[in-house]
C-alpha cells in the first residue's frame, strides 16, 4: 500500500488546523465582541462552506487563484506563488473551508461566558489581551477541543475542493480522499477499501475521543 | 475626594432611562446605593470601574482624573484603583484559589500580602482548592480579597451579599466592615437590603430611575431617630379598600387608615407613637 496519499492528508489537516486556530480564534473573538452591523454579513459568510457544494467553493477559488485572473496574477508576480496545483493552495482553501468548524464552537464558547470574567481581569489591572489568553481561552477549553478537531477531521474528509484546486498530483495534491476517487476509477477496490477504511476509523476514534472528554469535563461541572 | 458627575442613557425593559448622578463622597466613606432594580446602580457602578462608558461626565478619585469626557480624558478599567466584587463572584474557574489572588498581585514580590489576607478572612489552608469546590460563602471571601489584592483606593460591590443565606450574609457583613476599616478603604456598595446598610454604611446615595433622588446618612434617610417614641417603618402598598390601606412592611401586612392619596404598589411610610416597648431575645 501507498502511504503518501495519508500522509499528505495528515499534513494537509494538521497544518490547516494549526493555521486555523491562528485566524480562527481572534476572528470568533471579535465576532463574539462586536456589536457592528455587518456581523451578520460576516458570520454568513463565514457559514457559507456549510451549506456550498466543495466544488462551487472550489470553481470559485479555482478562478480566482488563476494566473489568468487578476488575483492569481499578482500573487504570482509578486510573490512567485501559484496558488492552483500546489500544497499551498490546497492548505489555504482548506482553511476557507473549515473555517466556520473552527469559528463558530469558539464564538459561541466565548459569547456563553459571563461577561463578569472579563470585567473581573480587567479590574485586577489586565489588559484585554492578558485577559484573553489568561481568562477567557482556559475557560473555554471544551469549545477550543471541539473546534480543533473538527477541523481536523473536516479537512481529512475534504474531496471536492481538493479535486478542483489540487488534481491529483501524487505527494504533492493526491490526498487520501483523492486516491479512493483514483483506485474506483481503475477498478482497483482492495486498494481504495484501505484507505476507505483507514479515513473511517480515524475519523470515527477522532470524533469519540472528543465527545467523550467532553462529557467527562461536562460531568466534573456538574459534581463540582 | 472623590467627585462624580455623569450622564448615561441606559434602555431598560423597553424603556429608556438616563442615569444622572452628580455628587461627592468622602475618602474612607462607605457608600451605599439605594434604589429599585433597573435605577442604574449598577451602572453607576460599572461607570466608575470604566466598564461602561456615559455620554458626558467626570470621576475624580483623590485628585487624579480617572474620566472626562470634555477633555477626552479615560482612564481605562486595568488603570484604575480599584477593587470590583461581582454578584456571581466572578472568580476563575481554571485558576486554583491562590491563583486567582496571585493573578491580581501587580508584584510578585509581594506574595506574602495574600497569605495574610487569607488569613483575614480566615481562609488559610484553601489555597489549592478550585473556586468550583468552593461554598457560596467562601467564594465571596475569596472574590472579596481578590478585589483588596491591589490595595484599591475604591472598593465597589455590586450587591455583594445577596446570593447568601442569612447567617453567612450577616458574618460577611461584619467581615467586610473590619477590612474596610482595616484597609482604609473608599467603599460604595449596591445594597437593598435595609439591615445591611443600617450596619455598614455611613452614607447612602438613594436613586430612583436614574436620578440621584436623596443623599445622607441611613439614619436621616430613613426617618429613623434615636431616642424617639415614634417609630416609622418602611412598607409596600398591597390593597387599598376605600381608606383602608393594607401595607406590607417586612412579613407582616399592617391595616391602616388614611386619607392620603395612594394605590397599590405605592412605597410609603408608617408612622405611629410608641409607648411601653419592651425588648426579648430571639431564642
Amino acid at each position: 500500500m501507498d502511504y503518501q496519499p495519508l500522509l499528505l492528508t495528515l499534513k494537509l489537516a494538521l497544518i490547516t488546523t494549526v493555521c486555523l486556530l491562528v485566524v480562527g480564534i481572534p476572528l470568533a473573538a471579535l465576532l463574539a465582541k462586536s456589536n457592528s452591523r455587518f456581523k451578520p454579513v460576516a458570520e454568513a459568510v463565514i457559514s457559507l462552506p456549510l451549506v456550498l457544494p466543495p466544488s462551487v467553493m472550489g470553481f470559485y477559488l479555482l478562478l480566482a487563484f488563476s494566473p489568468n485572473y487578476s488575483l492569481g496574477h499578482w500573487l504570482e508576480s509578486a510573490f512567485n506563488l501559484r496558488l492552483v496545483f500546489s500544497f499551498t493552495g490546497l492548505v489555504i482553501s482548506s482553511m476557507l473551508y473549515s473555517l466556520p468548524f473552527m469559528v463558530h464552537p469558539v464564538q459561541a464558547g466565548l459569547q456563553a461566558l459571563p461577561s463578569s470574567l472579563r470585567e473581573a481581569s480587567q479590574t485586577l489591572g489586565k489588559s484585554s489581551t492578558q485577559t484573553f489568553f489568561k481568562v477567557l481561552l482556559p475557560n473555554i477549553k471544551p469549545a477550543l477541543l471541539t473546534g480543533t478537531v473538527l477541523t481536523f477531521a473536516h479537512t481529512l474528509g475534504e474531496f471536492g475542493l481538493v479535486l478542483m484546486i489540487g488534481g491529483n498530483i501524487p505527494g504533492v495534491t493526491r490526498v487520501a480522499s483523492i486516491a479512493i476517487y483514483d483506485e474506483v476509477e481503475s477498478l482497483n477496490f482492495s486498494a481504495a477499501h484501505r484507505y476507505a477504511a483507514v479515513l473511517l476509523v480515524t475519523s470515527f476514534v477522532i470524533l469519540l475521543s472528543v465527545y467523550t472528554f467532553n462529557r467527562r469535563l461536562f460531568h466534573k461541572r456538574i459534581a463540582a | 475626594m472623590i467627585k462624580i458627575n455623569i450622564r448615561k442613557k441606559l434602555h431598560v425593559g423597553g424603556g429608556e432611562v438616563t442615569v444622572m448622578v452628580d455628587t461627592e463622597l468622602q475618602p474612607q466613606s462607605f457608600t451605599a446605593l439605594y434604589g429599585p432594580s433597573g435605577a442604574g446602580k449598577t451602572t453607576l457602578l460599572k461607570i466608575l470601574a470604566g466598564l461602561l462608558q456615559p455620554e458626558q461626565g467626570i470621576i475624580e478619585v483623590n485628585g487624579e482624573t480617572w474620566l472626562n469626557t470634555d477633555r477626552k480624558i479615560n482612564l481605562p478599567t486595568h488603570k484604575r484603583s480599584i477593587g470590583f466584587v461581582f454578584q456571581d463572584y466572578a472568580l476563575f474557574s481554571n485558576m486554583t484559589v491562590l491563583e486567582n489572588l496571585r493573578y491580581a498581585l501587580p508584584n510578585r514580590k509581594d506574595e506574602h500580602l495574600l497569605q495574610s489576607l487569607l488569613l483575614s478572612v480566615s481562609m488559610e489552608g484553601f489555597e489549592n482548592r478550585k473556586p468550583d469546590t468552593l461554598s457560596g460563602g467562601q467564594k465571596q471571601r475569596i472574590a472579596l480579597i481578590r478585589a483588596l489584592v491591589r490595595k484599591p483606593q475604591l472598593l465597589l460591590l455590586d450587591e455583594p451579599l445577596s446570593a447568601l443565606d442569612h447567617e453567612m450574609r450577616v458574618s460577611l457583613q461584619y467581615e467586610l466592615q473590619r477590612l474596610h476599616k482595616d484597609y482604609q478603604l473608599t467603599t460604595i456598595m449596591v445594597s437593598h437590603h435595609l439591615p445591611e446598610i443600617y450596619r455598614l454604611v455611613d452614607w447612602v446615595l438613594q436613586i430612583n430611575e436614574g436620578q440621584l433622588t436623596n443623599s445622607g446618612a441611613p439614619v436621616d434617610l430613613f426617618g429613623l431617630h434615636h431616642n424617639t417614641n415614634t417609630i416609622t417603618l418602611v412598607g409596600e402598598v398591597v390593597t387599598l379598600h376605600e381608606d383602608i390601606a393594607d401595607v406590607l412592611i417586612e412579613n407582616n401586612i399592617i391595616s391602616i387608615k388614611t386619607s392620603e392619596l395612594i394605590k397599590a404598589g405605592d412605597k410609603v411610610t408608617v408612622s405611629c407613637h410608641a409607648t411601653n416597648l419592651t425588648l426579648k431575645k430571639l431564642s
